[in-house]
């Protein structure tokens, strides 16, 4: 069975409103907080073994303790709610549902780390829930759970929520506070770090909406009991945003260390492949991590089941594994065309690039009009070795992770699904339906 | 100090220096390419990825190679640091990678471009690029516009370096250039046309490194290797007033700041940057407006050293020889620029 801590109340009605939020033991955990040191729930934080859900995967409690503390400069935190990786959509199911779990977990995580101002940074369509999350705000200022001396704590801190203007570059931590301070949203060079000099050039601390909600039941339940959920490294819950050709495509929240075959094929889940057809490829964890296919994803390649956990994904590194990443589980059945699916990624990076850096910028286009070429029939097997060497001169060349986002997945597509792309190009009478396929998506055909 | 080994070579530097500018003081080949840093610009560099160079050791202290290829102009040595440039496979092919994304865009269009001669993109191209280009699709494209009455811009031509942007942040008062758009779609733009008009706004043409921001006011009077360099001064309440003249017989065709051997405007004695206000540069152009301080030295080869005038002897043509190759009045050019000038080939 599964265990529940996020979502375990989101189908009571009214969950969204302070008042039911409290009556089923919303902002106790704030309570316990403020009663505690600051120190004292970073450190419960450490030992939960949190780690960030916004992909990355960094152990949450370290990020918090590298916050740089220099006397008479302000601190803040930001939660990163720009999601816009293509498959991953959980937490806007979370801020449309139960939006006052963010803003418990917010003033919880901003009291850990002395920060009397924190920001929410939402992506431009997630429009509606910019109103949710400023009605939860305005409900909790007025029962003085934000604004001066909370709850008598003698803590002050303001929550703010900016809206995004449509990029998701501005996803990237560096190029959302540069947003958030109102210029283009253009990745920063690291170092220095946002936990040197973030927002405003001051110590900031950029966390995902999950990442920052989970805060709330580690101090509720205590560190080491959080970290008896999961398995091994990987612990507590993570919601998955799954979709594609299942039976059930949905958030749901799973124990970290679910085999990859019950989450798909489980009625609790996924609910199997849709139309009884056969299972192809997964991308596991938002449009960036490789895909995998079948054989790879539900077996490692030393055929130990394959679990969803940041180890068990991993593991085979790139050659015969994947990411955990964001969560963004993508189903893809038997047929499927992998270069299609490919196409589409590769355009997205291709209009997300913010173009800073050379390789990401230039390449990412070209592979996305070799890829076009391929698809019109009209490729030839250079321009796979090609597209092999496009993506392997940005992988690793560039600003930020943009370039390895765009580079990844089509390294994994030549590497587990070549024979595709031969098909593609040695026998294009095969592929009438891709002009359907542009009219319906409104592009031209060369 | 810290002792940093860049291609076996090795210097002390002050602490914080980045292993381009070590590179920088050690001089010559090791020295990676650079089309975005700019010294005397805050903040900048980072961007183009040509100065990517290999960490074999982070430092005495923790010896483990960085992961990645760096950009040595953002990243500062540490003591005992071991970097390659040249000598690492690895460097050279990321480099002839970014190389070849900077012109698949690019429109080559050198025959009737300004900057040729001076371009800091036709050296690398010479320098790291392929010969042939393995990207066949239809180049972005942008009509040139003019910002003002002096400065043109061929947006074609741009490499998004943000070097004028930082100019235009940094040294102009009152910010109208910025970058608009996203990805290989970005340009350079004054929000729609609005000009730059202030007295040092003709700075981005001696920062930008290709063809992309030209002076106008020289706009396809000659080949810059058909132009001979003087270095004049003149009282400028507004700038410095140290320029250098491009003559064409007795005719000043074009004023720019002075340059360094790394292509940027030259520091002057107080350390800043040598920047000139737009009246010394575009309408300064008789000879009596000047007091001409002397010929121009050119200490590195290039199409303007191949030409003309004094260069430190020996190292003019220390570059491989092309074949038989010779200018009108008889001196042998150096392969390295030298080859792309349309007279060469
Ligand atoms: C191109 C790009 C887009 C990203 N988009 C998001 C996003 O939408 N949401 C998010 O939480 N993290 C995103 N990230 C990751 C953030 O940079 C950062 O690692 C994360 O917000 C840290 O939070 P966490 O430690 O809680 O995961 C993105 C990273 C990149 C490179
Ligand atoms: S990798 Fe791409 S998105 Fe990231 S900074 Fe460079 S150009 Fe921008
Ligand atoms: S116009 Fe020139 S200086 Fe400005 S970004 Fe483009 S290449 Fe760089
Ligand atoms: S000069 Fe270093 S990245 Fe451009």
């Amino acid at each position: 069975m599964s265990q529940k801590i996020l979502l375990k109340n989101d189908h009571i009605p009214g969950i969204n409103t302070l008042e039911v939020y409290r009556k089923h033991g919303g902002y106790e955990s704030l309570k316990k907080a403020l009663g505690m040191a600051p120190d004292a729930i970073v450190e419960e934080v450490k030992k939960s073994g949190l780690r960030g859900r916004g992909g990355a995967g960094f152990p949450t409690g370290m990020k918090w303790s590298f916050l740089a503390k220099p006397e008479g400069v302000p601190r803040y935190l930001v939660c990163n709610a720009d999601e816009s990786e293509p498959g991953t959509f959980k937490d806007r199911y979370l801020m449309e549902h139960i939006p006052h779990l963010l803003i418990e977990g917010m003033i919880v995580s901003s009291f850990a780390l002395g920060a009397n101002t924190s920001y929410i940074y939402i992506r431009g369509e997630y429009f509606y829930i910019l109103r949710i999350l400023e009605a939860a705000i305005d409900e909790a200022y007025a029962a003085g759970l934000l604004g001066k001396n909370i709850l008598g704590s003698g803590f002050d801190h303001d929550c703010y929520v900016q809206i995004g203007a449509g990029a998701y570059i501005c996803g990237e931590e560096t190029a959302l506070l540069e947003s958030l301070e109102g210029k283009r949203g253009n990745p920063r060079l690291k170092p220095p770090f946002p936990a040197v000099k973030g927002l405003w050039d001051c110590p900031t601390v950029v966390n995902n909406v999950e990442t920052i909600a989970a805060v709330v039941p580690i101090v509720e339940m205590g560190g080491d009991a959080y970290a008896g959920i999961g398995i091994g490294k990987s612990t507590g819950t993570k919601l998955i945003s799954a979709s594609g050709h299942i039976n059930k495509p949905g958030v749901y929240e799973i124990e970290l260390g679910v085999p990859v075959e019950e989450f798909i094929y489980s009625d609790e889940y996924c609910g199997g492949i849709r139309n009884g057809k056969d299972l192809k490829a997964v991308v596991a964890g938002g449009s960036s991590v490789p895909i995998l296919p079948k054989h790879l994803i539900l077996k490692t390649a030393a055929g130990e089941p394959r679990l969803m956990s940041y180890e068990s994904l991993a593991d085979g590194g790139f050659a015969t594994g994947t990411m955990l990443g964001s969560g963004g589980f993508i189903v893809m059945d038997e047929d499927t065309s992998i270069v299609k699916n490919l196409f589409t990624f590769a355009r997205f990076y291709h209009h997300e690039s913010c173009g800073q850096c050379s390789p990401c910028r230039e390449g990412t286009g070209w592979m996305e009009r070799i890829l076009q070429k391929i698809l019109d029939g009209k490729g030839t097997l250079a321009d796979i070795d090609l597209l092999w060497d496009v993506q392997s001169k940005i992988e690793g060349k560039t600003i930020c992770p943009l370039g390895e986002a765009a580079a990844w997945p089509v390294a994994a597509a030549i590497r587990h699904f070549r024979h595709e792309f031969e098909e593609y190009v040695t026998r294009p009478e095969g592929i009438r339906e891709v002009r359907h396929y542009y009219r319906v998506n409104g592009l031209e055909t060369a | 100090m810290a002792k940093v080994t860049i291609d076996d070579f090795q210097i002390e530097v002050p602490e914080g220096t980045t292993i381009l500018n070590a590179a920088r003081m050690i001089g010559g080949d090791l020295v990676p390419p650079a089309m975005c840093y700019y010294s005397s610009l805050k903040g900048s560099g980072g961007y183009c990825r040509t100065c990517l160079v290999k960490v074999e050791q982070g430092s005495a202290k923790d010896p483990r190679p960085m992961p990645k290829l760096v950009p040595s102009c953002r990243t500062a040595v540490m003591d005992g640091m071991v970097v390659r440039n040249e000598t690492s496979p690895e460097v050279i092919e990321a480099r002839a990678g970014v190389t070849e994304f900077l012109l698949i865009n690019h429109p080559l269009d050198c025959p009737v471009c300004d900057q040729a001669g001076e371009c800091k993109l036709q050296d690398l191209g010479y320098e790291h690029g392929k010969l042939d280009t393995r990207s066949e699709f239809r180049r972005r494209t942008f009509e040139p516009e003019d910002i003002g009455d002096n400065i043109k811009l061929h947006m074609n031509r741009c490499i998004l370096c943000y070097r004028c942007v930082k100019v235009c942040e940094q040294i102009t008062d009152g910010r109208v250039h910025g970058v608009i758009g996203r990805g290989d779609h970005a340009e350079i733009s004054t929000y729609i046309e609005k000009a730059i008009d202030n007295d040092f706004s003709g700075n981005v043409i001696d920062v930008c490194p290709v063809g992309a921001l030209t002076d106008r006011t020289f706009r396809f009077k000659s080949r810059v290797w058909y132009t001979k360099p003087v270095e004049a001064h003149r009282n400028c309440e507004k700038c410095c007033g140290k320029v250098r003249l491009w003559y064409q017989g007795e005719e000043i065709l074009r004023v720019t700041a002075r340059k360094d051997e790394f292509d940027e405007v030259a520091k002057l004695e107080n350390g800043e940057a040598g920047w000139i206000c737009n009246e010394c540069r575009f309408e300064k152009k008789h000879t009596n407006d000047w007091v001409i301080d002397g010929v121009t030295h050119v200490d590195r080869q290039s199409v303007i050293s191949a030409n003309h005038y004094e260069s430190k002897e020996g190292e003019r043509f220390e570059g491989k020889q092309l074949e038989g190759a010779s200018l009108p009045h008889g001196d042998k050019v150096d392969l390295g620029v030298g080859a792309l000038n349309p007279n060469n080939v």
